[in-house]
């Protein structure tokens, strides 16, 4: 049982996890904003908008790897951050069994989804791209951090595993994290966003 | 070579320096090998080399000498971070070569250091070597258990330190520091190759079949100790020098991971 299994309780702080206050940010030069959001335990918060509007620049601001140009990010780290990257380091050989891959990050092995339990056992590299994404995922949901941003969550999934992906957004929303998700899958955040935040100049 | 053999502590206690050292180096080039730094070791055993001739130079104890080199070097990777890939390590191994060679160059017995470097010396190495290389295998075991999470944590998601905060993650500079010490010591007691061959053959052959990250330490580990006894041997029975047959030893076994990828 790693620590994501205790995690699952509903959190009651009121204080918001993320606060995004009139963000203005990029790399040279500004690409994003402003744009003004907050995200509190509890909350799923979409970030929606076209290729190149700026969605990931957001959450390279929220971790510090983009330039803030103007505005702030106030961001609750106590309780710590999982991220999921839009194109996780996928290696060549990655001798390394799923459940070990989990135990990375310390999420939940006893408690896990019926898609991800199959991959537990089984050699990272030897997974498809969608198993891989659908590990990636349950990783930081399943993990003990309080806050979770995703982009793109859903790359290279089947339907019935993007279903799969929502229901647990929507169980890590209920036991008490705040999930800050990037997609372009409207259907899916119809179904699970708390609040849709439009990005784009 | 007969058992018998390894009673004589002149051959027993080269034996041991070689079995440690092949047991723990592996497990080293198993990390560096999924963190994609495995050229990196090369580099930094190329200026531990540097380090030794450095010291026969300046009149300084040799091992401290090639471990305080290859720390240094070890504390410049960790600065300069994967910002240049593969380059930074590329001009650490030019740098380390060029310095060794033309100090050696300029230094008495200078071409019988040199050769120490390129063949190994492990038949000439003694209780001295013994206690810094029994030194470096338990910091090895102590710290790499409590740091291994981190290091693959680190690895497969780039941004979980930064984006929680931590700007200055220990975890990769008390890595690059066992790797600097492991292979300072490797490199001057079996030479730069052969050091170099034991921290990358053996993960390289596991990679592909170990099912999971604890077998895979375990294979290299095993592998690499498996080549020192079959290398002692072999270099003692044919009268030949111990680097150039663990290298060839190590790359013969390595037709395993050819069997096992078809």
């Amino acid at each position: 049982m790693g620590p994501g299994d205790q995690r699952r309780r509903i959190l009651t702080s009121s204080s918001p996890l993320l606060t995004v206050d009139a963000l203005v940010a990029g790399y040279a030069r500004p690409v994003v904003g402003p744009l003004s959001f907050t995200l509190a335990r509890g909350e799923i918060v979409a970030l929606t908008g076209a290729n190149g509007s700026g969605k990931t620049t957001v959450l390279n601001a929220v971790i510090g790897t983009a330039r803030i140009f103007g505005g702030r990010v106030a961001c609750d780290r106590s309780a710590g951050v999982a991220v999921l990257r839009q194109f996780p380091v996928h290696l060549k050989e990655m001798p390394i069994l799923g459940a070990e891959f989990l135990s990375m990050t310390g999420a939940a092995t006893g408690a896990v989804p019926a898609l991800v339990r199959s991959l537990l056992d089984v050699r990272v590299d030897r997974l498809s791209g969608g198993q891989y994404q659908l590990l990636t995922v349950w990783a930081c949901l399943g993990s003990p951090a309080a806050l979770v941003m995703l982009d793109e969550p859903t790359n290279n999934m089947d339907p019935g595993t993007v279903a799969a992906v929502g229901d647990m957004l929507i169980d890590a929303a209920a036991a008490g994290q705040g999930v800050l998700v990037i997609s372009h899958e409207a259907p899916l955040l119809a179904r699970i966003a708390s609040r849709e935040i439009a990005v784009g100049r | 070579m007969t058992l018998g053999m390894l009673a004589d502590p002149l051959f027993l206690v080269p034996f041991l320096n070689g079995l440690l050292l092949a047991a723990a180096l592996p497990v080293l080039g198993v990390y560096a090998r999924l963190r994609g730094e495995w050229l990196a070791s090369l580099g930094i055993g190329q200026a531990a080399a540097a380090g030794v001739v450095l010291g026969a130079f300046a009149g300084l104890p040799l091992a401290a000498s090639a471990v305080a080199i290859a720390l240094v070097a070890a504390g410049a990777k960790t600065m300069l971070g994967r910002g240049n890939g593969e380059d930074t390590y590329a001009v650490m191994l030019l740098a380390g070569w060029s310095v060794a060679l033309l100090l050696a160059a300029n230094t008495a017995h200078g071409d019988d250091l040199s050769r120490a470097l390129l063949q190994g010396q492990i038949y000439f190495t003694g209780l001295s070597h013994l206690a810094g290389i029994a030194g470096v295998t338990v910091a090895v075991a102590a710290c790499l258990p409590a740091i291994s999470r981190r290091l693959l944590l680190g690895r497969f998601f780039p941004e979980y330190f930064q984006a929680n905060g931590v700007t200055n993650p220990r975890h990769a500079l008390v890595f690059d520091m066992l790797v600097a010490m492991a292979l300072a010591l490797a490199a001057s007691v079996v030479g730069v190759m052969a050091a170099f061959a034991v921290v990358f053959v053996p993960p390289w052959i596991a990679f592909p079949f170990a099912h999971g990250w604890r077998r895979t330490v375990a294979w290299a580990a095993g592998l690499g100790a498996s080549a020192h006894v079959v290398s002692f041997a072999l270099a003692l029975a044919l009268d030949q020098p111990y680097g150039p047959v663990v290298v060839a030893v190590l790359l013969v076994m390595s037709f395993a991971r050819v069997a096992v990828r078809h």
